[in-house]
């Protein structure tokens, strides 16, 4: 199996947030934290995209999309949720229109707290899920073979 | 006859090598330009790996046989040059070949990859004539179309085609997707159009349309050293510096320019490739 660590590609979604995750996850790629140097590029399209890092809270509005863009992806993937309104819904949480967190849409992996969640707490989610991508690479491989 | 088919072949083995490390370099010198510590040398090389090893999704069913055709046909048009065959043909199989590519952006329906696609024509249109100019004044210099004639004239081509070189270069910009000039494929910090003409294509399809990109520019580099070889064995060397030179301008120039739109991209490339090349040609014209 190859080694496929190296190249985590991102698809960032802001569900409802109010833009301060957003901010810390575009200072991931400033020249201060350079989260290029381990092969992370922002991609924007689903298609390419290996890592789903979404910000905000899941409501009425944006669950189909946040929905959609998860299954737009190619296997294997990892979703990371930034923040504590994509983990739990935060302050946001007894809202009426807030659902609550994004894992009330998509399987959660990655859970990353903090308003707004500071860039190393970001690069270091993103570190784990690479750990995850490679894991669940090498399990869909494993899977191939047995059927094949 | 034999050395050229050792080059072809070495091309074939090679280009996937050298262009790859050519990204990466450009990756990193990018990163540096912006006081960055970017990615590592073999990155491209990983990201590559990394797509052949993902999920394939196909949006529509011939979207895969139109990239493996315009894959075939990028590799064909660099063996040909390296084997020293007809120039014009050369760049005859290397448009056909950015058509193939073109149909695969826009036989998906996507908005996106569409208008990449039709950006992609747009450029085809800039940067044809250049390409084509300079085939015409390889013939006015050397007496011959042919790759292994040219490379092995006694004098340099560029002394009598500095005009022709000047445009070459300013269109390498447009065929190597380089800033003011990336309409069609919209690379990472724009994403105006997401990805542009690569926007539907994910896993395989689109690993095998980057290793297209490392053939092709090897192969565009590969033109801009024939305006320097020639017979002496010194002038290998001059070659090497030249095209690598040529490089680095290419990542100045992206990291120095912001996007323009493809109006301007026509005009400009145009009002180039007439002033020089055409002020070239007259000149050769009058000598002859």
């Amino acid at each position: 199996m190859a080694n496929i660590t190296r190249s985590p590609w991102l698809l960032h979604y802001d569900g409802s947030s109010c833009n301060g995750c957003d901010i810390e996850v575009l200072a991931c790629l400033t020249p201060v934290y350079d989260a290029e140097r381990f092969g992370i590029i922002n991609t924007g399209d689903p298609m390419q995209a290996d890592i789903f890092l979404i910000t905000g809270g899941v409501n009425e509005q944006n669950m189909p999309v946040v929905k959609q863009l998860y299954e737009q992806m190619p296997e294997p993937k990892v979703v990371v949720a930034v923040g504590v309104c994509a983990c739990t819904g935060g302050v946001f949480k007894d809202c009426y229109n807030i659902i609550g967190g994004a894992d009330v849409a998509i399987p959660v992996d990655i859970y990353v707290p903090g308003c707004a969640a500071r860039p190393q707490a970001i690069i270091d989610g993103i570190v784990k899920a690479v750990a995850l991508f490679q894991e669940r690479a090498q399990k869909s491989e494993k899977e191939v073979d047995k059927v094949g | 006859m034999k050395i050229s088919i050792i080059l072809a072949i070495c091309y074939l083995v090679l280009a996937p090598f050298i262009g790859g490390l050519l990204e990466g370099i450009d990756r990193k010198l990018s990163a540096r330009m912006q006081r960055r510590v970017g990615p590592p040398v073999l990155q491209p090389f990983y990201d590559v790996i990394k797509l052949f090893n993902k999920e394939n999704q196909v949006v529509y069913k011939s979207q895969s046989w139109l990239i493996v055709t315009y894959f075939v046909l990028m590799v064909l048009t660099g063996v040909m040059f390296f084997a020293g065959f007809d120039l014009l043909m050369c760049f005859f199989v290397m448009s056909t070949s950015a058509t193939f590519l073109y149909f695969a952006a826009c036989v998906t329906g996507s908005p996106y990859s569409t208008i990449g696609g039709h950006r992609e024509l747009l450029q085809m249109t800039a940067y044809e004539p250049a390409v084509l100019l300079a085939c015409v004044g390889f013939y006015l210099a050397t007496g011959s179309f042919d790759v292994i004639t040219i490379a092995t004239a006694n004098t340099s081509a560029i002394k009598y085609l500095p005009g022709f070189f000047i445009a070459f270069v300013f269109i390498l910009t447009i065929k190597m997707r380089k800033s003011p000039f990336d309409t069609s494929a919209s690379h990472h910090p724009h994403q105006e159009l997401v990805k542009g003409l690569t926007t539907e294509f994910s896993g395989k399809n689109l690993a095998l349309f980057q290793v297209s990109e490392w053939y092709e520019n090897v192969f565009l580099l590969g033109v801009v050293g024939l305006f320097i070889i020639n017979s002496k064995p010194v002038s290998i060397i001059v070659t090497l510096v030249v095209v690598f030179l040529t490089f680095f301008l290419e990542v100045l120039i992206d990291n120095s320019n912001g996007r323009m739109k493809w109006q301007q991209m026509l005009k400009i490339t145009w009002i180039v490739t007439i002033v020089t090349a055409g002020v070239n040609t007259v000149v050769l014209m009058f000598i002859n």
